[in-house]
């Protein structure tokens, strides 16, 4: 129950600011690097560091660095894709059963005839 | 007629694991020889409209399946599976992994454990499938690949025209 307040302060307050609801907008069509989000503002880096800072530590985005490039993502777009990716497996599972009833029913229905 | 065997799908995400039971009318060999003899697994594996095609097997501990699945396109997609360890008609472990034709893993792909058990269950075999992913990250990159690579838009597909024949 705390943690669900807490977790909704730091989000209020990771919203509360411009430059960061710029951010979470511009993620919103799609993961971008961190100089890509960086460009529109006259902001030198390590404030605008700052700020990818506040919203990682939110929860409302995740960031990951390869190489020398860093990518931020919107969260609740990598969960709804981990939700869908999920229901996906179940749909092949449940098809991959589905054929393997049928083999052993086939299978079982060869053995009758003899 | 087999509407009343078991199927639960349950996903653990802090622990990143996958956990499949299914009840089958069968014994136990039957079952077992349906997950492990190529010839069979060709019959079943694959979800429709894919396809199963065997290019190597061998069921051992140290020994693998080499496999592709493909859709009504001809898109192919090869895996191979690694057994681990084997007691035969009760459990096998091994490991899954993304590779190409020739039978090379793909190096930048995390692999997955899978833990497979077979028991009885009043006449018929219940299969529980545990499948591990090593950490959130190594799942996100099967995910991430598993978005690009189409075969779950050829099962979208599946779904589209299904639903077009049920209308006629």
């Amino acid at each position: 129950m705390d943690n669900n307040c807490n977790t909704l302060d730091s989000a209020f307050h990771a919203l509360a600011d411009p430059t960061r609801r710029a951010v979470i907008q511009q993620l919103g069509k799609g993961s971008a690097t961190v100089s890509e989000l960086a460009a529109p503002f006259d902001m030198a880096l390590p404030s605008f560091m700052k700020h990818i800072g506040v919203l990682e530590s939110s929860g409302l985005i995740e960031s990951r660095k390869i190489g020398r490039v860093r990518t931020c993502e919107i969260k609740a777009k990598r969960l709804a894709d981990v939700e869908k990716w999920f229901d996906e497996q179940r749909k092949i599972w449940e098809r991959r059963y589905e054929n393997l009833d049928s083999l052993l029913n086939e299978l079982n229905g060869d053995k009758n005839e003899y | 007629m087999n509407t009343k065997l078991q199927f639960d799908f349950l996903v653990d995400k802090q622990k990143n694991t996958l956990t499949i039971k299914k009840e089958f009318a069968a014994s136990r060999q039957q079952v077992w020889d349906c997950y492990t003899k190529s010839e069979l697994l060709d019959k079943w594996f694959a979800p429709k409209p894919l396809t199963t095609k065997t290019s190597f097997m061998n069921f051992k501990e140290g020994g693998y399946w080499h496999y592709v699945m493909i859709d009504p396109d001809g898109q192919e997609y090869w895996s191979r599976l690694d057994y681990e360890t084997i007691t035969p008609i009760e459990n096998y472990t091994a490991l899954d992994g993304f590779c190409d034709a020739s039978g090379a893993l793909n190096p930048d792909l995390p692999r997955s454990k899978w833990d497979v058990t077979f028991t009885e269950k009043s006449g018929n075999c219940l299969v529980q499938t545990i499948g591990y992913y090593n950490s959130t990250r190594a799942l996100e990159q099967i995910i991430d690949m598993g978005m690009q690579d189409g075969m779950t838009s050829t099962l979208e597909r599946l779904d589209e025209l299904l639903v077009t024949l049920a209308q006629k």
